[in-house]
């Protein structure tokens, strides 16, 4: 059944379809659209007793002031290098991990295994960080292991140095997602042909050979889909951690666009700066998520639209 | 996953060095894995003075319930229990039925707008108009300081809206012909023909909605902060560790004058242990639902 033309004769055979159509649209419109509409306020000296229509335009003075801003650019450093290294490392573990888990041939052993995995992902960022936090504080596990091993002297305050924080924060997306993001490449290992394994150990191929030379290259596509899907949210991976784990000590290697939007738009009321700030998130990951479609399309790989 | 290995290798000294490598690796994955959660239940029935010794693993050393009497005696935390299992009721329920009608309307082949409604969807998941307009949107609307606040706004999203339209592009069409020629409309091919053969999936869709619900923080804090009765129990959680946290972060722990203040390792522990209690319990159940969810979802578009 083709979809038929628009006439009033078949709007009128098809009306609870269109009935809840047009509701499904006044709500899309309301909670989806309308906030879209408030980008006005970006090129506005929005002010609450004003409203939209009464506020003064001032053009693009706004984001004049957001990249003259030095922690702006630091915070757009921020987002993009922790949202880069959290793409990277989730990756690269998740593909690992279903690898290795597919090689097992205890079926207990890989079914408890797969189920403890995905545990974390259930977990709040609340919980995890709080757990994290706990791990790595000067009495906890992390310090007390590395004393044992005489690899440290006396416990190190982990949140206090710079340098750790953007490992930290890598750490707990690979500790909270790795399980579950693995659940996609387990599938795509399923489906690959039994025959292609059988024909390589007839040809003598050891399991690292069948590893290189079947499975990843097996599980290729699904690899490019998600990483087109994950590149366009690369700059929205970085807020509750950062949020929940930064301090005053480490502000400077923390803090995010997000948490930049959250201290002037909300803290500050500077709503046109926190919209302007928004707004440049959005557009960049409307960019690289296109960037990334369109590279996947010269390669030849599957793409998203 | 399943997959019977028919083939057998000789194991070689390579393949033998392979299995003790993955052996290691994965048995590795499992402790750091589980490892904080367990000290984390064996810290909330540990005695508070003796938890500062540090030394507790995955036992306690001296048991006590007091952590979870302290806890639960809190006003602000029952609230927020109270308000955190309502949200996820009542918002799971309701976002279930109106994804499923929309998925329903979109995956209707013979529908005249079904394209363009698709489309309106789809870009809502690409654009967004970000977190400042949409503060001032609820609060123009009387949504902040609200409960409705935790269940209206979020409540269809284009992500569900797809993993069930692609389950049910998948169930056969001669289903819906038949029923429409013995005269039902659509309302009733929805409600008692396709809705029953879908049950996976609006269970997984449930589940995801039903978690999210549960370990949504961000929206208390941001919309009803001042509102503590619509308080929930994560956002009660987040304030008890982050005081911790912060302090954590001061160059010198000693002469931080908050320590009084802040509550005990073990106190903290058994507010995080009641928060993940329901996950925890219902997580064995509902494993094989999210399975089928994550591959379904991986197909859209």
């Amino acid at each position: 059944m083709k979809a038929k033309r628009i006439s009033w004769k078949e709007i009128k055979r098809q009306k609870f379809l269109v009935i809840c159509t047009v509701c499904f649209v006044i709500y899309g419109i309301i909670f989806y659209y309308i906030p879209l509409g408030g980008w006005i306020m970006a090129f506005q000296n929005y002010k609450s007793r004003d409203g939209f229509f009464g506020s003064e335009f001032v053009g693009l003075a706004k984001f004049k002031f957001l990249f003259s801003d030095s922690t702006f650019l630091r915070v757009i450093r921020n987002t993009l290098a922790m949202g880069v290294l959290n793409l990277v490392s989730t990756f690269f573990m998740a593909i690992l991990f279903a690898i290795l888990l597919n090689e097992v041939r205890l079926a207990i052993g890989k079914k408890f295994v797969q189920t403890v995995s995905y545990l974390p992902h259930f977990l709040s960022w609340i919980i995890v960080t709080g757990i994290l936090h706990d791990a790595l504080s000067s009495s906890g596990i992390v310090n007390e292991l590395l004393i044992k091993c005489g690899i440290l002297s006396g416990p190190i305050n982990f949140f206090a140095h710079k340098g750790y924080f953007w490992p930290i924060v890598a750490f707990a997306n690979v500790w909270k997602e790795t399980g579950w993001n693995a659940i996609v490449y387990l599938a795509a290992i399923t489906s690959i042909d039994p025959s292609l394994y059988e024909a390589a150990t007839i040809d003598g191929a050891g399991r690292w050979a069948k590893i290189k030379n079947i499975t990843l290259p097996g599980i290729k596509p699904t690899i490019m889909i998600l990483l087109i899907m994950n590149i366009g949210n690369v700059l929205n991976a970085g807020f509750e951690v950062q949020y929940l784990l930064g301090n005053g000590l480490v502000k400077s290697v923390a803090d995010t666009i997000d948490i930049y939007t959250l201290t002037w738009g909300v803290g500050q009321n500077d709503y046109s700066l926190g919209t302007a700030a928004g707004i440049f998130k959005s557009v960049v990951a409307i960019i690289l998520i296109v960037a990334a479609n369109q590279f996947a399309k010269k390669s030849g790989e599957s793409r998203l639209f | 996953m399943k997959r019977k290995k028919v083939w057998k290798t000789k194991s070689s000294v390579a393949d033998k060095i392979f299995v003790v490598c993955n052996t290691i690796f994965l048995t590795a994955f499992v402790v750091v894995t589980l490892y904080p959660v367990i000290n984390t239940v064996a810290l909330s029935f540990n005695d508070g003075i003796d938890a500062v010794r540090g030394g507790i693993h995955i036992l306690p050393r001296i048991f006590t319930l007091q952590n979870y009497r302290t806890v639960l005696h809190q006003q602000n935390i029952i609230t927020g229990a109270y308000i955190s299992v309502l949200r996820t009721v009542i918002g799971t329920i309701l976002a279930l039925a109106t994804n499923a009608l929309l998925a329903y309307v979109v995956s209707r082949k013979r529908f005249i707008f079904r394209s363009q409604l698709s489309l309106f969807w789809v870009i809502t998941m690409y654009v967004n108009g970000g977190m400042i307009p949409t503060l001032i949107l609820y609060r123009n609307m009387g949504l902040t300081n609200s409960f409705w606040v935790y269940v209206i706004p979020g409540m269809i999203g284009a992500f569900n809206m797809l993993v069930m339209r692609t389950y049910m592009e998948g169930l056969p069409e001669g289903l819906e012909e038949s029923a429409q020629i013995d005269g039902a409309g659509d309302f009733r091919i929805f409600a008692s023909i396709i809705s029953p053969l879908c049950k996976p999936v609006y269970a997984t869709v449930a589940l995801f909605v039903a978690v999210g619900q549960w370990n949504s923080w961000f929206d208390a804090m941001l919309y009803n902060r001042m509102a503590s009765e619509y308080t929930t129990l994560q956002y009660e959680l987040m304030k008890l560790l982050s005081s911790v946290m912060q302090q954590g972060g001061s160059a010198n722990p000693g002469s931080s004058t908050a320590v009084a203040a802040v509550t005990p390792v073990t106190v903290r522990a058994a507010a995080t242990v009641v928060t993940m209690l329901p996950i925890i319990c219902l997580y064995p159940f509902l494993q094989r639902y999210f399975v089928t969810g994550m591959t379904i979802g991986s197909v859209k578009e």
